[in-house]
């Protein structure tokens, strides 16, 4: 059982180690971000909420930004898996499906853990300082959180989806408007009330405050809420997922 | 046991339309099963059942004591299976696939080492182990599937057209491998190839399949005797008639009812 879980785990790392060009090229996104809304809204932020630092509140919702699209997609692959005949050699082993899930959401998770950290450094050169060792151990939850959620999420859609045609609909109707409307760039206040309502029910809205909460301080929810609202959905989402994966067809 | 692999009123439904319709047969253990068949014929969708990639819609598939329907893991354990499209990790090394393997089929770990190391002897890619697959030639990723196929001791080998699309020193090659493993180790093989000629030179026993029915089985001479042929390339396009086949099957309707099934399959 462990070991299953762990094999695929491993398998799951050495891809992401091996491809150098997509572990690089994927750091590129948020550090545009950073440069981009950092430099150019910064003192628009400034002026508007009295002498604020647009970096503290933009750098958490950059590193739940980065780890949200490599969770996603590292549930996806399955869907690479499947077209490249890997899966079926999975599935006609004699393993539980769910080992095969827990194995997968857990390696995207890792994978989405190190993308986070290592996004969360190049957001020190930036200027952005996490207060302590608590607030960081705080924020690691609530990473690890947002990479548990998104990382299942991907592989309920990916035991959904055929092939990789669907791929743009996701990106569009999906995961862009779950970052853009999760505050990750601006606050959630004073927002016409379609947009409020969507931003409440955006899963990562509350790992967005509760990153904030532990790394800058300032957080709409609460830490406690945020925490409990984003386990409960990980919980979920998880169960939803290999309920979803046990229906797979090789 | 006498019968590794017993098969009984195996019946596959997709919609409206029939792949499969009740067949029966047994294969003996120790021997060269060949399943032919034209395409569409049902060849694949029985296949696909015998491996427990495809639930059957009615009829029972007993491999090696256990029934696959309701002991899969001890079924699925029990077999060894090469698809006909390649199914490696193309981003990891020949040892690496390897050793997935052998942790998903839970290989004791003492023995993995050795095991892997067998079964890439056999095939001859010991010395390539360290390789990534994507380096590897179509007939390299072949024996790589075969011998990984090996690695938990299958008491039956399934090979969907094993030798598709290789030049013929590399066909040999796998048929001798083969040939090897169900002489010494008494393994036994059940296998499926368009080529007639391999067929007829290494299998035991062969059934031949078509639309959805058994229509003739029995060891070489038997069928070469009831259809009156001196070859069993003649005594297939005898049973099974010299129009082409679609390569879904049927025609314009029953082509797309196919796609369908393969598509919800897939």
């Amino acid at each position: 059982m462990i070991e299953v879980i762990y094999i695929r785990w491993l398998r799951q790392l050495k891809h992401y180690w091996r491809s150098k060009s997509r572990l690089i090229g994927s750091l590129g996104q948020p550090l545009l971000f950073m440069v981009a809304f950092g430099f150019g809204f910064g003192p628009m932020y400034t002026k508007a909420s009295g002498g604020a630092n647009y970096m503290d509140f933009l750098a958490p919702g950059i590193v739940s930004m980065s780890i949200l699209f490599t969770a996603i997609f590292s549930g996806l692959e399955v869907i690479w898996d499947r077209q490249f005949g890997f899966l079926k050699e999975t599935l006609v082993a004699p393993i539980s499906r769910t080992e095969i899930m827990v194995g997968k959401t857990l390696g995207g998770a890792t994978i989405a853990m190190i993308q986070g950290l290592i996004v969360l450094c190049l957001t020190y050169l930036l200027g952005f300082r996490v207060p302590g060792l608590e607030s960081l151990a705080l924020g690691l939850v609530f990473m690890l959180l947002i990479a548990i959620f998104f990382s299942g999420l991907g592989l309920a859609i990916a035991s959904k989806m055929k092939d990789m045609q669907g791929f743009q609909l996701i990106m569009n109707f999906l995961i862009m408007p779950t970052f853009f409307l999760s505050g990750a760039l601006f606050p959630l206040e004073n927002l016409p009330p379609a947009i409020y309502f969507i931003s409440r029910i955006d899963p990562l809205t509350y790992g967005v405050d509760g990153m904030r909460g532990a790394l800058a301080g300032m957080s709409v929810f609460g830490v406690y809420s945020d925490f409990a609202t984003l386990f409960t959905l990980s919980v979920l989402v998880c169960l939803i997922g290999a309920f979803l994966f046990s229906k797979v067809e090789a | 046991m006498q019968n590794i692999l017993s098969v009984k009123s195996l019946t596959k439904k997709f919609e409206n339309f029939t792949a499969v319709k009740g067949i029966s047969f047994d294969v003996e253990t120790g021997s060269i099963f060949a399943f032919l068949g034209p395409n569409g014929a049902g060849k694949s969708t029985t296949i696909k059942m015998l491996t427990t990639v495809l639930k059957p819609t009615s009829g029972e598939i007993w491999i090696n004591g256990f029934n696959a329907l309701k002991e899969q893991d001890e079924a699925r354990a029990s077999f060894g299976i090469v698809f006909q499209d390649p199914s490696l990790d193309e981003e990891l090394t020949a040892y690496e696939n390897m050793v997935y393997h052998a942790v998903i089929y839970k290989v004791p770990r003492k023995e993995r080492e050795d095991r892997i190391r067998q079964a890439l002897e056999i095939v001859g890619l010991w010395d390539r182990r360290k390789d990534y697959v994507k380096k590897y030639s179509g007939g390299m990723k072949r024996r790589l599937e075969i011998a990984r196929a090996l690695v938990h001791y299958p008491k039956i080998l399934f090979l969907d057209e094993p030798t598709v699309g290789l030049d013929p020193q590399t066909r040999k090659s796998i048929w001798t491998h083969i040939k090897n493993l169900n002489e010494e180790r008494g393994m036994t093989i059940f296998l499926t190839t368009h080529y007639m000629d391999e067929a007829e030179e290494i299998a035991d026993e062969i059934a031949i399949i078509d639309h959805g029915k058994i229509i003739e089985s029995g060891t070489l001479e038997k069928i070469k005797a009831n259809t009156g042929t001196d070859s069993l390339e003649e005594a297939f396009l005898k049973l099974t008639g010299r129009d082409i086949r679609d390569e879904n099957g049927g025609g314009g309707k029953l082509k797309f009812m196919r796609g369908m099934g393969r598509r919800r399959r897939n």
